[in-house]
Parts: structure tokens; sequence; C-alpha cells
């Protein structure tokens, strides 16, 4: 049995697409994310795990919502607000959702920038999209005071089901801390880009690692996520 | 070459983004407006799950870059959440059961 040395990667011809690509690229022996740095593979894990996360709340506000004989407040009318005397059902959370899906618009804008070693444009916009998110932070803060001081507790609540706080202050405090979190993340990697960190290859403080242009790419994933998940919280609680 | 996907990163036009945050903006308005003009019954759910879908389609396809990625990454990250839809198939059954006993039980209280 002739004994040959495996050949490199980049021998291997890639399959370049379809249902052949996927098979080749799994039983390869190798990187089964070829092309796909570490960084970027691990975010997607870690959001693959979050989305778990995300899932089994909805899963249990969606469990207690149908098993519960008390009446389930509306929330058409619990987050209504009232300008110039009219009542607007839901209008800050539509508003929030604008404002969460303006700021997903600029990280996408972000991270093409940032493919083009455009500093200050990168930069310019991931601070914009870190404005939009701390907006939606603070949206949800006053969003939280006006349900509190309307006697929304995690057990209890003037118009039905008490699991309607729990369920709520739950789901929507681990979102904003997911935000909150996005938020701060951004600001860290906008100092990089703007110093000029993945140019000049400094090494991180954390990892002892030269940054490079992609930490924006995989910043963005992070980010979108978070306004991913807001697409199923809004259309699951608000909503239905 | 307008669509890349390389080793240098992806690049893609900025008009496609700007096109999608458009259509974003609009399936939100859309999703609004179910509630604002009070649908209700199968066709209030079906319009708010398939703006939801189609909403966290574009998100994951465009803004994420998961239409240009190598299907051995696509599937890996898009495939096990299904196995979630088993777990609400689940918890669906669970609560039908639950609700039915408390009615069983405390119709009169």
């Amino acid at each position: 049995m002739p004994d040959v040395a495996p050949a490199p990667a980049t021998e291997i011809a890639p399959q370049t697409g379809g249902w052949p690509s996927l098979v080749a690229d799994w039983s390869a022996d190798r990187h089964a994310f070829r092309g796909v740095s570490w960084g970027k593979a691990m975010m997607w894990v870690f959001l693959l795990s979050d989305t778990f996360v995300f899932s089994c709340f909805l899963i249990g506000y969606m469990t207690v919502r149908m098993s519960t004989t008390v009446p389930w407040p509306n929330p058409s009318e619990v987050f209504s607000l009232e300008v110039g005397g009219t009542n607007f059902p839901l209008l800050l959370i539509a508003i929030m959702t604008f404002v969460l899906i303006s700021s997903s618009g600029t990280m996408a804008m972000a991270v093409n920038f940032a493919y083009r070693r455009d500093r200050l444009r990168t930069v310019l916009l991931m601070l914009a999209t870190a404005f939009f998110g701390a907006t939606f932070v603070g949206m949800q803060a006053f969003e939280w005071t006006k349900l509190i001081h309307e006697g929304v507790r995690p057990w209890e609540n003037p118009w039905g089901a008490p699991q309607f706080g729990s369920a709520f202050f739950m789901i929507t405090g681990f979102h904003g801390t997911h935000v909150t979190i996005g938020v701060i993340f951004l600001l860290i990697v906008a100092r990089k880009a703007w110093r000029g960190d993945f140019d000049t290859g400094r090494k991180g403080f954390f990892t002892s690692r030269s940054g490079r242009w992609e930490i924006v790419e995989i910043t963005g994933l992070y980010w979108h996520f978070v306004d991913l998940v807001w697409v199923f919280i809004f259309a699951l609680f608000y909503l239905w | 070459m307008a669509h890349a996907a390389t080793a240098e990163g992806q690049q893609h036009p900025i008009r496609l983004y700007l096109l999608v945050w458009g259509w974003l903006f609009i399936l939100s308005a859309c999703s609004y407006l179910v509630d604002y003009v009070g649908l209700q019954g199968v066709l209030r759910w079906s319009l708010i799950l398939l703006f939801m879908l189609v909403k966290a389609g574009l998100i994951v396809a465009v803004f994420m870059h998961m239409a240009w990625e190598r299907l051995a990454l696509a599937y890996a990250i898009l495939l096990p959440p299904l196995a979630v839809l088993v777990f609400v198939g689940i918890m669906v059954f669970e609560s039908g059961h639950t609700l039915g006993m408390r009615e069983f039980f405390f119709a009169g209280v």
C-alpha cells in the first residue's frame, strides 16, 4: 500500500455549489466550513445556541398563554400610546421596530465599507448603529417604567393572566440585554477601526492577536441577530 | 464582479442593502397595519407569520450574508432550529392537556 501524503487543502478542487459541495465539505476530513474563518464560524454557532435560548422563552410564553383559563391582556391596548388625545395601539413598539431595522441597515453598510477599507464611513456607520441601539434600549426603559407604574409585575397585572408580566419582563429584558451588549461590542470595534488596528495589525488587548476587518462583519452578525430576534418577539408577543 | 464572497470578504453593491432595508420597513409597516385595522382570525395569524418569516429570511440571507456562504455552513446553522418546531408541537399538545385539566377540575372556581 503506497504511503501517500495527503494533498494540501488548497489542491483539492472545491465543489462550487449545490449538494455535491455540501457532501464534499463535510466528508473532506478537513475544515467542514471551507473558507470561513473560525471567528465567523464560532459566532454562527453561538447565534445558533442563542436561537435556542430565545426559542425556549417564546415557547414558555406560548405554553402559559395557551394553558391559562384567565383571559390574556390585549397587547394592542396594553402597549398603546396616547398622542394628542388619540390612542395609537402599539405606537412605541412600532417606532422601536423601525429604529432597530434602521440600525441593521446601517450595520450592513458598515460591513460593506469595512471590506472596502473605508475607515471613516465604517466608523460613522457603526456609531450610527450604536446610536440606534441605545435609542432602542432607552425606549424600552421608558416602556418598562410605564408598565411598572401601571401595576405590571412578574406575578400580577391589572388586566388578566398574571403570567403576562413574567413573560414580558423575561423576553424583552433578555432581548434588551442583548442589545445593550451589542452596543458595547459595536463601540469597542468602532474604536479599534478608528485607531487603525485592522490596518496596522495591532494586537488586541484581550486576545493578543492582530485584529482583521472581518471582525466588523462578525459584530454585524451579532447585531443582525438581535434585530432578527426582535422580528419574532414583535410578531409573537406584541401582535399575537 | 458585483457579488463575491471571497477570502477578502463579502462584496455587494450598497443598493442591495438599501433595497432590503426598504422592504423590511414595508413589511414591518404591513404587520403593524394588520393590528391597526384590527384584522382577526386566520387572516391575522397567517399575515403576521408570513411577514415575520419573510423579514427573518431577508435579514439572514442578505444582511447576514447567508445566501453567499457555502452550503456546508448554511445547513449546519439553518437546519437545527427546525427542531424547535418539534418542541413547539410538543408544548401545544401539553398546553391543551393542562387547559383541559384546569377546565375540568376548576370549572366552578
